[in-house]
C-alpha cells in the first residue's frame, strides 16, 4: 500500500463516521485555538507593557517612596517615608548626568471655557524637566519655566484632545481657562503622543507641581502631607553610567533622608528592573497557560484513542479480511495510525483557523491587545500531529496485533 | 520452477495449551495436493478441519511438522511472511463472505490488489481487472453495488471474484455455501467447478458431505488425523442420493 492509498482509505474511514470524527477532533481543535489564542493574549500583554514602558522615555530612573516604613517609628521623623520636592531640587543640582528630574503630583478637577466644561480632567502637576524626562513635546505655545514653578504662576498646557474639546479650532495659547476656582493662562498645547505606560496624555493639562500644591491638593491628608510626591522621574544622560548615577542618588537621598543603606525609605529602580518585573510576571501567567494548553491537547489525544480503539474493536472483522488478503500487521498498523493522525491534523488545522480567528475576535471584541505568534501555529499544529501519533499508536498497535483467525470469527 | 504438488504437508501437528489442559488439534497430517485439483476436506466439528484449514491458509503454524506450499517451507514463516504469502499465493472464500460495509463491489475485489507487493498497478488498470474477474463470476452488471444490495449468493461471487483476482495458486474456501439457500448453493459450486475447468487448484474445507461429493477427491479428519483420503468419482456420485459417511460418523460419536 503506498502513501497515496493508505491517506485515501483512512479519508474514507473517517467519511463514513462524520460526527463521529467531528466531535473526536473537537478535543485537539479546542486545545490548538487555546494554545493559540493564549499565546497571542500573552505576546499581546507584553507588547502593551514594552510599548508603554518604551513611551515613558529613554534612560529612565524611577525613585518611589516606600510608604510602608512611613510614620512614628518607621524612621527618623524627619524622613516620614516620603520623598519631597526638595529631594527633587537636590537631585537635580548635586548628581552629575541627570539630564532631567521629574516629578509629578495628580489633581482631578473641573474645567470651564466660555460655555464648556469638562469634567474630572487630569491636572497634572510637574516641574521644567516633564518634557526630557516624559518624551513629550510641545506642539504650540511653550513649556513653563523654572522661575514659573518657583512663583506657582498659574499657567497651563494642554493635551491635544483637551484643546480640541475646549478650543475647537481656534488658539487656545493667551486664553484662560477655568480649573475649579483657579484661572489657568494656556501657554501651550503638547504634540499628540496618545495612550503610553497606560496614561493617555493628551488628556491631560499640565501645571508647576507648586501650583498643584497650592490650589488642587485633593484632601486634608494631601495638605498635611505638603509637598510628599510619590515618584521622581530622573532622566539621565545618555553617555552616563545608569547604575552609578543610581547609586549617587541612593546614597544622596539616605544622607537626606538619614537613614542607612540597608533600610532605605525608597527605592530606586531602572527602566531594566521594571521590565524584568514585568517579565516575570508575564512568563509566570505564560507558563500557566501553556500548562492548561497543553493538558487540553492531551485531552483530545486521549479522545482520539478512545475513539481509535472502539473503531479497532468494531472493525475487527475488517482488520481480519484485510490480513488474510495479504495486509502485513505492519499495514494495519499504518492504516491506524493514518486515521488517527489525520483526526489530529485536521482537528489541528481546524484549530490553527478557529485560534487565529479567535485571537482576532478577541482583540476586537476586548481592551486586550492580541499578537498573533507564527511561532504559536507550529508549535500548537506539530503538538497535535504528535499527539496523534502519540495517542494512535496504542490503538493502531493493538489492530496491527490482532489474530487474523479470531478477528475474521469476530461477531 | 513449477511443482507438482501445491501443498504437501509432513507429519503436521498442531497442539493448544500446555500440560494438563493441552488440546492435540492435528496429530500429524500428512496430505499432498497437486495443482489443478478439486479437494474437499470434510470432518466433523472438533475434528481439526478448522485448525488444519487456518494452517493450509497461512493463518496460523504448525506446532510440529512442515507446510510445504508450493516447494517453499513456511511452517516457520513470521506473521509479516506470512502475510506475504497469503497475498501472492492465496485467495480466500469464506462462509460469511466478510466483504466490506459501504464499499461497492469493485472496490472489494481491488482490496487484495492495494495489499501486493509486486506486479503492482494503477488505479485504471486495477478497476480493469475487477471488472474483468467480476464478469468471469457472472456480476458484470452488479459492479457498482454495496453489499447490502446484493443476494448472499452474489456477495459470495463478489467475494470468490475477490479471491481471483491475485490469481492465486491455491483457492481456500470454508463452507462456502455455509450461509446459502440450495439454488445459490448449487450456483456457488457451479462456478467453483468453472474455476477448477479453468485450471485452478480449490481447496473446499465443510461438514457437509453433499457439497464435498462435488469435488474429486475428498479428504475426511478425525480426531487430527487424515480419516480417508478417496478419490471421488464425479459421474458415478453427481446428483445422485448417497447416504453421507460423515452424518453416521456423527450419530456414532453421539451415541
Amino acid at each position: 500500500m503506498n502513501l497515496g492509498e493508505v491517506f485515501k482509505s483512512a479519508w474514507k474511514s473517517l467519511l463514513t463516521n462524520k460526527l463521529r470524527s467531528l466531535l473526536t477532533m473537537l478535543g485537539v481543535i479546542i486545545g490548538v485555538a487555546a494554545v493559540i489564542v493564549m499565546i497571542a493574549v500573552s505576546a499581546g500583554t507584553e507588547a502593551t507593557i514594552s510599548d508603554s514602558i518604551n513611551a515613558l522615555g529613554t534612560n529612565l530612573l524611577f525613585i518611589s517612596a516606600s510608604i510602608s516604613r512611613a510614620g512614628p517609628g518607621g524612621g527618623p521623623l524627619n524622613s516620614r517615608g516620603g520623598l519631597t520636592y526638595n529631594d527633587v531640587t537636590a537631585i537635580r543640582e548635586q548628581i552629575k548626568g541627570v539630564a532631567g528630574v521629574s516629578v509629578e503630583q495628580e489633581a482631578s478637577e473641573t474645567l470651564k471655557y466660555g460655555n464648556t466644561t469638562l469634567s474630572s480632567v487630569s491636572i497634572v502637576g510637574t516641574t521644567p524637566d516633564y518634557t526630557t524626562v516624559r518624551n513629550v513635546s510641545v506642539g504650540s505655545g511653550r513649556w513653563f519655566t523654572a522661575d514659573e514653578q518657583t512663583r506657582s504662576v498659574k499657567v497651563v498646557i494642554l493635551g491635544s484632545v483637551i484643546a480640541k474639546e475646549l478650543f475647537g479650532t481656534a488658539d487656545p495659547i493667551g486664553e484662560t481657562i477655568i480649573a475649579s476656582n483657579t484661572q489657568l493662562a494656556v501657554i501651550g498645547v503638547l504634540a499628540p503622543k496618545g495612550l503610553a505606560g497606560g496614561t493617555d496624555f493628551d488628556k491631560q493639562i499640565y501645571t508647576p507641581i507648586s501650583v498643584v500644591f497650592k490650589k488642587f491638593t485633593p484632601s486634608m491628608f494631601g495638605r498635611i502631607m505638603g509637598d510628599r510626591v510619590r515618584t521622581i522621574f530622573v532622566s539621565v544622560d545618555t553617555n552616563a553610567d545608569m547604575s552609578h548615577v543610581s547609586q549617587q542618588i541612593t546614597i544622596l537621598l539616605a544622607k537626606r533622608h538619614n537613614v542607612s543603606l540597608t533600610s532605605l525609605d525608597f527605592t530606586v529602580q531602572t527602566q531594566e528592573d521594571i521590565i524584568s518585573t514585568q517579565e516575570s510576571t508575564t512568563s509566570s501567567f505564560r507558563t500557566l497557560l501553556a500548562w492548561v494548553a497543553g493538558v487540553s491537547l492531551i485531552v483530545g489525544g486521549i479522545g482520539i484513542m478512545n475513539i481509535m480503539l472502539v473503531s479497532v474493536t468494531e472493525r475487527t472483522r475488517e482488520i481480519g479480511l484485510r490480513q488474510a488478503v495479504g495486509a502485513t500487521p505492519g499495514d494495519i498498523r499504518v492504516q491506524f495510525l493514518t486515521e488517527a493522525l489525520m483526526l489530529s491534523l485536521i482537528g489541528g488545522l481546524i484549530g490553527v483557523l478557529g485560534g487565529v480567528g479567535g485571537s482576532e475576535m478577541f482583540g476586537q471584541l476586548s481592551s486586550m491587545r492580541t499578537v498573533i505568534m507564527p511561532y504559536s501555529i507550529v508549535l500548537s499544529f506539530s503538538s497535535a500531529a504528535l499527539i496523534g501519533i502519540f495517542f494512535g499508536y496504542i490503538p493502531a498497535n493493538k489492530a496491527a496485533q490482532l489474530d487474523p483467525i479470531v478477528a475474521l470469527r469476530h461477531e | 520452477m513449477e511443482n507438482e504438488f501445491i501443498i504437501e504437508t509432513i507429519d503436521m501437528k498442531k497442539v493448544y495449551g500446555e500440560g494438563e489442559g493441552q488440546v492435540i488439534a492435528l496429530d500429524g497430517v500428512s496430505i499432498k495436493i497437486r495443482r489443478g485439483e478439486f479437494v474437499a476436506i470434510i470432518g466433523p466439528s472438533g475434528s481439526g478441519k478448522s485448525t488444519l484449514m487456518n494452517i493450509l491458509a497461512c493463518l496460523d503454524r504448525p506446532t510440529e511438522g512442515k507446510y510445504i506450499l508450493d516447494g517453499e517451507d513456511v511452517s516457520k514463516y513470521t506473521r509479516k511472511e506470512l502475510a506475504l504469502i497469503r497475498s501472492q499465493k492465496l485467495g480466500f472464500v469464506f462462509q460469511s463472505y466478510n466483504l466490506l460495509p459501504r464499499v461497492s463491489a469493485q472496490q472489494q475485489v481491488i482490496l487484495p490488489i492495494i495489499y501486493r507487493r509486486e506486479n503492482r498497478i494503477g488505479i485504471r488498470e486495477r478497476k480493469e481487472q475487477a471488472l474483468e474477474v467480476l464478469e468471469n463470476v457472472g456480476l458484470a452488471d452488479r459492479v457498482d453495488h454495496l453489499p447490502n444490495e446484493l443476494s448472499g449468493g452474489q456477495q459470495q461471487r463478489v467475494a470468490i471474484a475477490r479471491a481471483l483476482i491475485n490469481n492465486p495458486l491455491l483457492i481456500l474456501a470454508d463452507e462456502p455455501t455455509g450461509n446459502l439457500d440450495s439454488r445459490s448453493s448449487k450456483e456457488i459450486l457451479e462456478l467453483l467447478h468453472s474455476l477448477h475447468d479453468q485450471g485452478k487448484t480449490i481447496v473446499i474445507v465443510t461438514h457437509d458431505h453433499n457439497i464435498a461429493l462435488h469435488t474429486q477427491r475428498i479428504i475426511m479428519i478425525r480426531d487430527g488425523k487424515v480419516y480417508s483420503d478417496k478419490e471421488n468419482d464425479l459421474s458415478v456420485v453427481q446428483g445422485a442420493e448417497v447416504e453421507p459417511p460423515i452424518a453416521k460418523a456423527e450419530e456414532a460419536s453421539v451415541l
